[in-house]
């Protein structure tokens, strides 16, 4: 039996190897392990940054972010000495007390739940020298958006919680579920400028979830950087005079500084107050403005697609001027035969067509720019010149998106030969089918800031730049602004100040009440036919820049069903010119604020 | 021959050596598996499991004195006595023991908490090396194989009914001095493949487990010479096997209650286990062994043992905290020094003159291997998980003591190995 010795030897040998193969695989083999101890122990704490602020042009704070706090609780550290002491101080009962206690504690004995959430500010600085002699509990902050003014919804936009199809599409996978991302406006279309970097911080927690300090003493972790700030081009207080002038009714105000493109105003009624879309209420009141029928989420200044009307009979000028159709000394005589007109028959230049808003002389300079290369058959005739116009016109920003930088803009229609071969069928149209083109009426579709837009082209003499929203970018207390390039649109200058005289000098017979005393204001008023004859009034719509030297404000203004561009649109924009350019409104003969904040433009036909 | 050098005389200083640095590193790793890098209490402080465990250490060392005094004989003499005492404390230990763990298995006077079955594995040791080493018994013979299996099962019956399966499972490691002293090779083969069978039943769905004994049954007799005698044999060891079959069958779904049946199912049908409930414990002591890599984290730097990942992390875990902290490096060394000291022991046993010593000395080193071999196999995965400690390194008193004690009494022994001759 004495052999039997080295059996059982053997045996001790032999599980001691199977042990070392066995830990082998397991601790050098495997590297799984390590893996699974880290997810195991690693909980990584998203730092989020500070979300840029909004400026306006002078320097106010138009979106800024409001901290909230709640008031956390481990249950198992809860020590309070004075249940009514505590009570007092967060202002709630001691059955409050027990109940919040109970709910924590149901919810986890060891890791943190919320005891008291949203506490505000000022409430937060009473509760924090206190909070020291209680044991259990801590604050937590974050941050919602706040608007300093009940203005610029739509152009702001809002921030909300990304959904899954935003995820889908992050290819730089930045966005983790839950995170919040700009889905409208300024919001979204800065937001990689405006959301900062997130940082990440590196905890260990134990088996029961509570904290134990930072992973490798926090070597992994990033700090979070703070946002970019936005610097708007925007002015708010003629934003919300804007804002309160279009109140109750339907349209739009556009306004831009034409020297640099800048947008001041960019107004669409009905609005909603920005404020309804943050922090705790955001679900219900999303659904609540989502589903109004007025539709306030609509931005018509870049979305709502209307016929020019008179107002397009300036450009019209400066096109036939280019295309060399006529000069700014020729005079045509013009019936009243061709299209429906107001103005009577007689010579007509350029400087009378437009002051006097005569459709037949445009008819007719429409015609030579389309009919410009002759042909023995009139349903050829005209495809070469309304190539030409149709080119010349998307120049001046029309047909296309202008690229205004907030997303949603839509591109308005200019038709062209191909539109029309579609319509009527190769070669059967000729220039009488699309002669309401001439007058800013028929298939064309223009959108507020292209009418703005052609203001300050205007204004400009014939020059541009895009506008936009931003100027530049605060970062770091360093501003950063943006370049944007003049872009001309046309091919002469010389003739702006003929257009410009004739809008001058319109002024008084087409909107005799909208004429401001000491400032020079060129106008040009227009009444947008909307398809839907005797059910609702036409859309009253106006053009301007002033002062007429050196100007300092372009604006296009719709109101939608108001009936003559003299009325509602031209006062409303001139209430908005004196305003930027006086600060304040001048007493005059007719009360204008009145009429226009009244808003009964259609039953007061007598004037 | 008299002693020389006074009480450590012919004392097994490797033995000592080895025994020493165990109880000190498992020490530390006590200290380690309970650390708390925020609240960072000193490795003495005796609210800490590595505080107490110091003062069982002061106390064993107390112990050891006092085996290295007290005559060598007494083992031997007091034996029966000693084992009767054991198995009347076990018995009393089923009515007047407190529940812990839903097992009765502890005395509680004042502070201190003593297991009896600790204890009652020295004491079958002693009385089963008394009984082998008596001059009629051969453990070829029947009667005596009976006798010393009888020995072994009163103990175990007893520590079953607290239930305490683990501990009762370690007197099982006394059939290896048992198979040393010429118990029969064919009890062990046999015992073997039972267990085959057993594992194969529960892996196995019973028809197929059952047809395939058929069909193998089938096999042998066409293939064997074709003797009645032999064919008759092989359809009742065939017989046999079903029966067993049908009967772990039964013992698996019907007695065996679910958290037997889960702790099994970890180890036999790993997938079909949730690694966030019944799967847990494995999986978190794996996690903590596996991320300790070659080389380990770091003494103190171990995550999953010190934020509560593994369970029982300074008693029957005890190792994952050393295989995470020290890695494989650390499991290396002991390992070695286990295998280093089990190899030792049986030297020791190898050079008695005396049955009973030799005897004796064999149990000593079958019950650390057993203890050893089942806590390192249940924390890595290879047999199910049942409470029992790593001898010398896992945090507790009552273990500790026994195994000190069982080792310096061997000790002892081995020391005054040439006096038995004078003797008989």
């Amino acid at each position: 039996m004495e052999s039997r010795r080295y059996v059982v030897q053997g045996i001790f040998v032999l599980i001691g190897l199977i042990f070392l193969i066995k830990l082998f695989a397991l601790q050098v083999a495997d590297k799984s392990y390590s893996f699974k101890a880290e997810r195991n122990i690693i909980q990584p704490i998203t730092e989020y940054p500070f979300r840029g602020l909004i400026y306006d042009r002078n320097g106010n704070t138009i979106v800024y972010n409001e901290p909230l706090y709640d008031l956390m609780v481990v249950p198992k550290d809860v020590y309070v000495a004075d249940t009514t002491a505590f009570c007092d101080l967060l202002q709630i009962t001691p059955e409050d007390f027990e109940e919040k206690l109970v709910t924590a504690r149901e919810y986890s004995r060891g890791k943190p739940s919320p005891f008291l959430k949203k506490i505000s500010h000022e409430e937060y600085a009473r509760i924090q020298d206190q909070l020291y002699s209680y044991r259990g509990f801590f604050v937590n902050s974050r941050t919602i958006r706040r608007y300093s003014a009940p203005i610029l919804a739509n152009e702001l936009g809002y921030i909300a919680e990304i959904d899954p199809e935003g995820l889908a599409q992050d290819s730089t996978d930045y966005y983790k579920s839950g995170d919040h991302i700009g889905k409208t406006g300024l919001e979204k279309y800065y937001e990689n400028e405006l959301r900062g970097q997130r940082g990440v911080s590196y905890k260990m927690v134990n088996v029961s979830g509570i904290e134990k300090g930072s992973f490798k003493d926090g070597a992994l972790d990033t700090l979070s950087v703070p946002g970019n700030n936005l610097i708007t081009t925007i002015d708010a207080d003629l934003q919300a005079y804007a804002e309160k002038l279009l109140r109750g009714k339907r349209g739009s105000v556009v306004a831009i500084e034409p020297s640099t493109g800048e947008i001041l105003v960019m107004a669409s009624a009905p609005t909603y107050d920005p404020n309804l879309l943050t922090g705790r209420k955001f679900s219900s009141n999303y659904e609540e403005i989502a589903s109004d029928t007025t539709n306030p989420l609509f931005n018509r200044a870049i979305m709502a697609k209307y016929p020019a009307g008179s107002i397009f009979k300036t450009v019209q000028a400066l096109i036939a001027l280019d295309e060399g159709v006529t000069d700014t000394q020729e005079k045509i005589y013009c019936d009243t035969f061709s299209i429906g007109d107001h103005a009577p028959p007689g010579y007509y230049d350029i400087k009378k067509g437009i002051a006097m808003s005569s459709n037949n002389y445009f008819f007719e300079l429409m015609k030579r720019v389309v009919n410009q290369k002759p042909d023995p058959n009139k349903f050829i005739e005209g495809r070469y010149g309304l190539d030409r116009w149709e080119k010349s016109i998307r120049n001046f920003g029309f047909g296309d998106p202008i690229g205004v930088d907030i997303p949603g803009e839509q591109d308005g229609l200019v038709p062209g030969v191909d539109y029309y071969d579609q319509i009527y069928g190769k070669n059967t149209w000729k220039y009488s089918n699309i002669a309401s083109l001439s007058i800013g009426q028929g298939e064309l579709l223009v959108t507020p800031i292209q009418m703005a837009n052609l203001a300050a082209i205007l204004a400009n003499r014939g020059h541009f730049f895009k506008p936009h929203l931003v100027r530049g970018f605060e970062k770091d207390g360093e501003e950063e602004l943006l370049t944007f390039d003049k872009i001309t649109p046309g091919k002469g200058v010389d003739y702006y100040p003929d257009v410009i005289d004739a809008m001058i000098s319109a002024l008084p017979q087409t909107a005799p009440r909208a004429l401001v005393n000491d400032i020079e204001i060129a106008g040009k008023t227009g009444t947008a036919e909307n398809g839907v004859k005797d059910e609702t009034a036409d859309h009253s719509v106006f053009i301007a820049f002033a002062p007429k030297d050196n100007p300092k404000i372009a604006i296009a203004v719709y109101v939608e069903n108001a009936g003559w561009g003299g009325r509602a649109a031209a006062m409303t924009a001139t209430l908005v010119i004196e305003k930027y350019l006086r600060g304040y409104i001048k007493k005059n003969w007719y009360n204008r604020e009145e009429y226009v904040l009244k808003g009964d433009f259609i039953d007061d036909k007598q004037n | 021959m008299r002693r020389e050098g006074g009480i450590f005389g012919n004392l097994d200083w490797i033995t000592v050596l080895i025994y020493l640095v165990l109880i000190i590193w498992g020490w530390v790793n006590i200290y380690a598996s309970v650390y708390d890098a925020e609240s960072t209490v000193s490795i003495f402080n005796i609210s800490l499991n590595s505080g107490k465990q110091l003062l069982w250490i002061s106390v064993s060392m107390v112990l050891i004195l006092a085996i290295l005094v007290i005559d060598f004989r007494v083992y031997e003499s007091f034996a029966p006595l000693l084992y009767i005492l054991f198995i009347l404390l076990l018995m009393a230990v089923l009515v007047l023991g407190t529940k812990i763990n839903g097992a009765r298995a502890w005395f509680e006077i004042g502070p201190f908490r003593f297991q009896p079955a600790e204890f009652a594995k020295f004491a079958t040791a002693l009385v089963l090396a008394k009984y082998v080493s008596g001059t009629n018994v051969k453990l070829s013979n029947f009667k005596s194989q009976v006798t010393s299996v009888f020995i072994l099962l009163v103990p175990i019956g007893l520590i079953i009914l607290q239930p305490d399966a683990g501990s009762a499972m370690v007197f099982l490691a006394l059939l290896i001095p048992l198979y040393r002293e010429g118990f029969p090779a064919i009890y062990f083969i046999i015992g073997f493949g039972l267990a085959a069978l057993l594992i194969l039943t529960y892996l196995v769905p019973m028809l197929t487990l059952t047809l395939s004994i058929v069909g193998l049954v089938v096999v042998v007799i066409v293939l064997l010479e074709k003797t009645t005698k032999k064919i008759i044999s092989v359809v009742v060891i065939g017989a046999v096997c079903i029966g067993m079959v049908s009967v772990t069958d039964y013992v698996f779904t019907d007695v065996l209650k679910q958290y037997q049946r889960n702790r099994i199912d970890v180890i036999l049908k790993p997938n079909t286990v949730n690694k966030r409930a019944e799967g847990w414990n494995l999986e978190q002591s794996k996690i903590a062994i596996g991320s300790g890599g070659f080389a380990g984290k770091g003494f103190l730097k171990g995550t999953q043992t010190k934020f509560g990942y593994v369970p029982e992390q300074s008693t029957d875990f005890i190792f994952s905290t050393l295989a995470e902290e020290q890695g494989w490096l650390g499991s290396l060394i002991l390992i070695a020094l286990f295998v280093v000291l089990l190899i030792r022991i049986v030297h020791l046993a190898e050079r008695q003159k005396h049955k009973f010593a030799r005897m004796y000395g064999y149990s000593v080193a079958a019950i650390i291997f057993f203890h050893f071999t089942v806590n390192i196999a249940m924390t890595v995965g290879l047999f199910p998980v049942v409470g029992i400690p790593l001898p010398f390194f896992s945090y507790g008193g009552s273990s500790f003591f026994s195994f000190t004690i069982m080792l310096f009494v061997l000790l002892k022994i081995d020391m005054h190995r040439s006096q038995v001759l004078m003797r008989s």
